[in-house]
């Protein structure tokens, strides 16, 4: 039988907020010793209170606003009870009957919408390693603000949810919210899969494959979900309500609980910290801080930016933006240097912390057009300009200092020529040529070029031999 | 109360306080007793007197200090099991308010279990004895600290009130006890019981030292985002006004039942007497929401209760239990053999009524209700500027009377609980004695934030 799958996905999102959620501990545990990031607070002392970060209700609105929603103006949080040792305080506090996201909807580049039904904020967990007779605890990410984004079943392939997946990723870094750092956990994804007969007007029972943390996996995962799901139905199976973990390396689901092992969480109001009550001013002032997102310059950048040098771009949003300052004439020629120079680079993270200004590139583009560089040398130049040390230096004074700048000043070049077809090493191919040998012009244009240490422009060079020779 | 000065040195004080904290130990008052810091502080004190340096205003007082207050000064165990042996790297905000006006803490007062209990007979350290009777409680849950009060032993001590729990024990005892409007002092660094409820107040021993603890402690603290600001020392409008000679005091009818000792409403007439004969306006208030209140209580409490003990699970701090091979071992017998009884029944009870399925039939109904209590308190204020009522239904019952009957114990709180839920402020004042020499006590209740004009007013009723 054919089935349409239907996938939901929850995406939690690490906010890049200074300080954490309740506290007023630094958030940013990169590369730092364990338990090292740690308040009383976030260590669940007795006594202790959570003090609400306005940060990350700014950070919330943006994030909100990035995916066109509604900012509901009242929100609350509510505590979600558990015990490991993750959670010390045996709760969670999240947002369960009042999130701050209200709906709104993500624009996949095909095109394709996909609602949004809330998203809320809450703090993290800590993180547990497991050792053969204990386990470790660190609680350096206790109370990391997160929001987790709730998506409608609006996804129908695996396809999709790689898109959604990227697209939300996206969304995030361009609004300036998360680092969006997949492989330390900034974003995670759980995956809700169902598969339901053509035409059927019902969803079929789901599996949810929880943690995934790259957009290749969300892929893999709901593919092997379909073809699980479908061969169990075929089969004349049922499928049960289950979460299910993914495992990279077999590209499997396993089982792991099943609904009626299901947690009670035991939700109740969060009673040290009041309500959140947002003025429309507020909100409309925070929102305006949004910059442009990827669907904006896929609109601005149409017909201008070929559309798959455009998705590579939208990865980068400092390359993006550094798009706004180049001449409408230079843009091809900038994406093209972006995606297939600078992105080809094995270096090109290094190189995207310092981005050249685009008056810089707009230059190197002009001196290129110019034919005062070659294109060569417009690449070598180009790849200088984001060397930290060669800020402010001016491009056509790396181009000078570098010798890569043409020699395209004709009496010059004559002369060049001259004192080439004078050689007599090169007399039999001037003979050679004369006689029709056209391919031996190469030989002459590169005697040419040696002799002006390569500054000559060598379509120039070539011209000036045919009318000397064929004259 | 007696602060040191040129003639009396804070060292005699603190010593005198400490002589008679060991006069009275089999009172088993204190927890913790402080001699070696609280006589060096007070010596550094005396030695600033001496050289004429500015002093705090409770220059060498010393006060005892509830055990679920957090200080570097002694073990904080909440009289708890689970907290044993946990030194608190942290001072609450309060006493930090306090010893920054140089009051010096001479010992923690014992207190039922996590504050969970109307007599102190829930505590891990065994009860504290009725400062009048030896076989009756001293009231609950900051049995401890009234008791030292009403001993003399020191100036003033802290309490925490969640339903209760410092109006009983003070009119219990004989002196006077404060729960301040939700928020006015803030919570941070105090043991949690019910989030929504608790509030940090006193036990004094006149209207005028309760005043100078509350404009010492009072404030906003961005450490506890529930705090208001500091109305106390600053409004004075709203909602009643102090220089008004005449008040109109509400009595709630339903409160007059046979329910209640006929002492204690014997009490409460002569004190509305007394009113009357000076001028005020006796209200006679129906107030039906009350009747929801101590069911709601035991609701949300619990709910808040349980939430807020998951914290003590013996992996960061406290008691652990030795006998565990794996995660959930550990979790249950730390948990089992460092709650109380009465703890695991309010855990149980706790998560029960927020199970999926039950939380809209208990939680959700209880909040209802308590916006009713609210709703009944704002309206009753329209009509009057304080309410007079008992504080329980009965003066100090026997030890062990009502240690097996937990409805009986909750029914102590009756009176008290329906202010917690509406976060409006209460005083307990001393209003005589039984015939048998128990003290009885009344409470005085105003609107939120009336805290002020409450205290100045209880001054009519002496």
């Amino acid at each position: 039988m054919k089935y349409i799958p239907t996938i939901g996905i929850e995406c939690h999102v690490q906010l890049a907020t200074k300080t954490k959620l309740f506290s007023e501990v630094d958030n940013d545990a990169r590369g730092k010793e364990p338990n090292s990031c740690v308040s009383p607070v976030d260590y669940a002392l007795p006594g202790m209170l959570p003090r609400l970060n306005g940060e990350a209700i700014k950070f919330a609105i943006r994030a909100g606003k990035a995916m066109n929603c509604k900012i509901n103006p009242k929100s609350r949080f509510d505590r979600k009870h558990y015990f490991y040792p993750d959670s010390p305080k045996g709760y969670q506090i999240t947002q369960f009957y009042s999130p701050i996201i209200g709906a709104g909807f993500v624009e996949l580049p095909s095109g394709t919408k996909i609602r949004i039904e809330h998203a809320h904020l809450e703090g993290d967990a800590g993180k547990l390693t497991h050792f053969d007779t204990y386990s470790l605890v660190d609680l350096n990410r206790v109370d990391t603000p997160l929001i987790e984004i709730v998506s409608m079943p609006d996804i129908h392939s695996a396809k999709d949810a790689h898109d959604y997946c990227k697209e939300l990723w996206r969304l995030m870094i361009f609004a300036g919210v998360s680092y969006g750092d997949l492989y330390n956990g900034n974003m995670r994804f759980d995956v809700n899969t169902s598969l339901a007969p053509e035409g059927s007007t019902e969803l079929g029972t789901r599996t949810e494959v929880k943690n995934l943390n790259s957009f290749r996996s969300v892929e893999r995962a709901v593919e092997y979900e379909i073809a699980r799901q479908t061969k169990l139905l075929d089969s004349g199976g049922k499928v049960k309500q289950e979460t299910r973990g993914w495992n990279d390396a077999t590209g499997k689901t396993t089982a792991q609980r099943s609904k009626e092992e299901a947690k009670d969480y035991r939700y109740m109001p969060e009673p040290d910290l009041p309500p959140i009550n947002l003025s429309q001013d507020f909100i409309e002032s925070e929102s305006e801080k949004l910059p442009l997102m990827p669907s904006d310059y896929r609109k601005k950048y149409k017909g201008s930016i070929k559309e798959d040098t455009l998705e590579i771009l939208l990865d980068y949003p400092n390359l993006v933006r550094t798009l706004e300052e180049i001449d409408a004439k230079n843009l091809t020629t900038i994406a093209n240097l972006f995606t297939s120079v600078l992105l080809a680079e094995e270096k090109s993270a290094e190189y995207l912390e310092s981005l050249p200004s685009g008056q810089e590139l707009n230059e190197l583009v002009e001196m290129n057009s110019k034919k005062e560089l070659s294109s060569t040398a417009t690449k070598e130049v180009f790849l200088r300009l984001f060397d930290p040390q060669m800020k402010n230096r001016g491009v056509r004074n790396i181009a000078k200092e570098l010798g890569l700048i043409q020699e395209n000043d004709l009496a010059a070049l004559e002369k060049i020529v001259d004192i080439v077809l004078a050689k007599p090493e090169t007399k039999k191919a001037q003979e050679d040529f004369k006689n029709g040998e056209e391919k031996v012009i190469g030989f002459l244009v590169g005697q040419a070029m040696k002799e002006s240490k390569g500054k000559a422009n060598p379509s120039a060079v070539q011209e000036i031999l045919r009318k000397k020779l064929l004259h | 109360m007696k602060i040191a000065n040129q003639k009396v040195t804070a060292e005699r004080l603190v010593r005198d306080a400490l002589e008679k904290a060991k006069h009275f130990a089999d009172y088993n008052i204190f927890t913790f007793l402080n001699e070696e810091a609280a006589l060096k502080k007070a010596r550094e004190i005396d030695s600033r007197i001496k050289k004429g340096e500015k002093v705090g205003r409770l220059a060498g007082v010393p006060y005892a200090l509830k055990d679920n207050f957090l200080s570097p000064e002694g073990e904080t165990t909440a009289s708890a099991h689970i907290l044993g042996g946990f030194n608190s790297p942290i001072t609450a905000t309060a006493v930090a308010k306090l010893e920054a006006e140089d009051a010096i803490m001479i010992g923690r007062t014992n207190l039922d279990a996590f504050a969970h209990g109307s007599s102190t007979e829930n505590s891990y350290y065994g009860p504290t004895l009725n400062a009048h009777d030896k076989k009756r409680v001293a009231g609950g849950s900051s049995g401890g600290s009234a008791v030292a009060v009403a001993l003399d032993i020191v100036e003033f001590a802290t309490g925490t009130d969640t339903g209760g729990s410092i109006r009983q024990p003070a009119s219990f005892n004989g002196v006077y006890g404060l729960k301040p409007t939700y928020g006015c002092i803030s919570r941070y660094g105090v043991v949690a019981m019910a989030s929504s409820t608790d509030c940090i107040g006193f036990f004094a021993k006149t209207p005028e030292d309760m005043d100078l603890l509350m404009s010492i402690t009072s404030g906003q603290d961005t450490k506890d985002m529930t705090t208001l600001p500091d109305y106390y020392n600053n409004d004075s409008g709203e909602p009643t006004n102090p220089s008004k000679r005449h008040s109109r005091i509400g009595i709630i009818k339903d409160f007059d039942n046979d329910s209640v000792a006929p002492e204690i409403r014997e009490a409460l007439k002569s004190k509305i007497e007394l009113l009357k004969s000076k001028g005020h306006e006796i209200v006679e208030l129906e107030m039906p929401a009350l009747k929801y209140a101590l069911a709601a209580y035991y609701i949300i409490v619990p709910a808040e209760v349980a939430s807020n003990l998951s914290r003590y699970d013996g992996v960061r701090y406290g008691f652990r239990s030795e006998i565990s091979s794996h995660l959930d071992e550990l979790y249950d017998h730390t948990r089992s053999e460092g709650f109380m009884p009465e703890n695991k029944r309010r855990i149980m009870i706790g998560n029960f009524v927020l199970s999926s399925g039950f939380y809209d039939a208990y939680f959700l109904k209880a909040a209802k209700a308590r916006t009713l209590i609210i709703q009944e308190y704002e309206k009753a204020f329209s009509k009057c500027d304080f309410l007079l009522t008992p504080v329980s239904p009965s003066p100090a019952f026997k030890l062990g009377e009502k240690v097996n009957d937990p409805v009986a114990m909750y029914l102590e709180d009756v009176m008290s609980v329906s202010l917690n839920l509406a976060g409006v402020p209460g005083l307990a004042i001393p209003a005589g004695e039984t015939k048998s020499g128990l003290p009885i006590g009344l409470q005085l209740v105003g609107p939120r934030r009336s805290d002020k004009t409450l205290i100045e007013f209880s001054r009519e009723l002496i």
